[in-house]
């Protein structure tokens, strides 16, 4: 489903990605680790195409992506949805016209059909009474879960989570990890950046570590967990490598 | 010599960077404007914003302006008993020139430095990669409702101040320089042509061009922080503003090219 192969993005004369090779099959959810600044959410962006690399593959359903313009990608982002790290909601906007925007633009319901999508999908989340509040008043963590239920409205099928469970209590990391999961099972795919291990053991069939421009290390969680020297387990654990 | 050597290179490389990126993104605007829907509501709002919201400082300034040349061109031409022009004067000057000028300049200020100040901070927070994400254009939804709005309002703006600045120019006329209001008002009737105003209202819609395109290219183009937001802010009042004066020159030629070619 999604392929990149030999990434390589650097900004002015700091080089982030030296070539970057990871797959992700259909229905998979890879956990994306690694140090912060060593490039994570520049990946997901330009999974979407929000940036370009300066060389190298990135095949979504079959189709290389790097290669088309901002017209064409538009198509693209129907299908892949970004959960952006700190939400990016539209902060002239009510939570529930966030959330209504991706079904106004791309469906054509009726405004009673937008009103109940919003509402089942607040209620999902325990954020139902907040309908008409504006995110500069609700608090990060629930910016983050605003923003991680508009990737969603278009049933996507693939996400990419950028730390959806940074900086969440543990009841809503718990309702994330279900939700990742209820995805998973209808055949979503998706690629999960996070620094939070046990959501990435609960939810995810493999990793890969990203270090110094490259994926360092990567393998299925059975492999993951059984090796105990390898760099995923020691970045993990704290140590150095 | 690098002292100078250097913001001078670094000046003309932004400028060339500029014109560069104000022919992209006016390339992107168009094609975008032809293909594809229209967000009627946003170009409303806008109107409102750019418009409707801009009217007390429009008129406010053009008033004054008319009063102000009503009363110099008046004490300057008594000396001659030149006073019976000044309603020609003030007229044919606010049509072709202050009233689209003026107003444009204030608009610049106000509606330029807003939506570079907006959609700059729009990019810092990430809304603007947001909209993409979001499968859509941020040229469909924030660019061409502010570039519309401006080009619908500008004309209109500069025809109320055409207005006003006459009227506060006919107030003065009464009160400081014992002209009739009503020798006033038909004077400017007589005088005033239709090519006048149509010179001066022609413009227009390029200023409108002038204000708006900078100021979202300036926007757009923050990368990070507040304070480029400011910087950016900053920028789109003054390049506008001075594409509007130096504009303003050409396009003067021009239209009396046309006229005597009509
Ligand atoms: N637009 C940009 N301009 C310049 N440098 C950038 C830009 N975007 C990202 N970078 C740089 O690229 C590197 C990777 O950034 P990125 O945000 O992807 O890190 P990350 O792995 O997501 O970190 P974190 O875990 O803290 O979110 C950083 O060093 C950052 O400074
Ligand atoms: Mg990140």
């Amino acid at each position: 489903m999604i392929e990149v192969i030999g990434f390589k993005k650097s900004f002015g004369t700091k080089q982030v990605h030296k070539g970057v090779t990871f797959d992700v099959k259909k229905g998979e959810c890879l956990g994306l680790i690694g140090g912060s600044g060593t490039g994570k959410s520049v990946i997901l962006r330009s999974l979407i195409g929000l940036e370009k690399p300066d060389s190298g593959k990135i095949i979504i359903d079959g189709v290389d992506i790097t290669k088309m313009n901002e017209r064409e990608l538009l198509e693209i982002r129907k299908k892949v949805a970004y959960a952006f790290q700190n939400g990016a909601l539209f902060d002239s906007m009510t939570v529930f016209e966030n959330l209504a925007y991706p079904l106004r633009e791309h469906f054509h319901l009726s405004e009673k059909e937008i009103k109940d999508r919003v509402h089942d999908q607040l209620a999902d989340f325990g954020l139902e009474g907040n309908e008409f509040v504006y995110p500069g008043n609700l608090s990060g963590g629930m910016q983050k879960r605003v923003g991680l239920v508009r990737a969603m409205m278009m049933n996507p099928q693939v996400i990419l989570y950028d730390e959806p469970t940074a900086g969440l209590d543990p009841f809503n990391t718990k309702k994330i990890q279900d939700l990742i999961l209820r995805l998973k099972s209808r055949g979503v795919t998706s690629i999960l950046v996070t620094h939070d291990m046990p959501t990435a053991n609960a939810v995810c069939d493999k990793m890969a570590m990203l270090s110094q421009g490259r994926i360092e290390a990567q393998g299925n969680m059975a492999q993951l967990n059984q090796d105990e020297r390898g760099a995923i387990a020691k970045f993990i654990s704290g140590e150095e490598f | 010599m690098n002292y100078f050597a250097i913001p001078l290179l670094a000046f003309l490389i932004e400028t060339v960077t500029f014109i560069g990126g104000l022919g992209i993104l006016s390339h992107h605007v168009f094609r975008e404007t032809i293909s594809g829907k229209t967000y009627w509501k946003l170009i409303s709002e806008q109107i409102y914003q750019v418009g409707y919201r801009s009217l007390p400082l429009i008129l406010i300034t053009s008033g004054s302006i008319g009063m102000v040349m009503s009363l110099q061109f008046g004490l300057g031409l008594e000396k001659f008993g030149g006073k019976l022009y000044v309603p020609k004067l003030v007229a044919a000057t606010f049509l072709r020139e202050m009233g689209p000028m003026f107003t444009s300049l204030m608009l610049a200020a106000r509606v330029g430095a807003g939506i570079a100040s907006e959609i700059g901070s729009m990019v810092v927070t990430q809304q603007i990669d947001a909209i993409r994400a979001l499968g859509t254009s941020p040229i469909k939804k924030i660019v061409i409702p502010r570039v519309a709005a401006c080009l619908i309002v500008l004309p209109i703006l500069a025809t109320l101040s055409n207005i006003v600045g006459n009227f506060g120019g006919l107030i003065v006329g009464a009160t400081e320089l014992d002209l009739d209001p009503s020798f006033y008002y038909l004077k400017i009737m007589a005088t005033a042509s239709l090519e006048d105003y149509l010179s001066g209202f022609g413009k227009t819609f390029f200023f409108a061009n002038f204000i708006s395109l900078p100021a979202c290219y300036f926007g757009l183009n923050v990368k990070n922080g507040a304070k480029e937001v400011g910087i950016a802010t900053t920028k789109a009042v003054v390049v506008s503003s001075i594409m509007i004066l130096i504009g303003d020159f050409f396009l003067s030629k021009v239209f009396w090219m046309i006229a005597k070619w009509v």
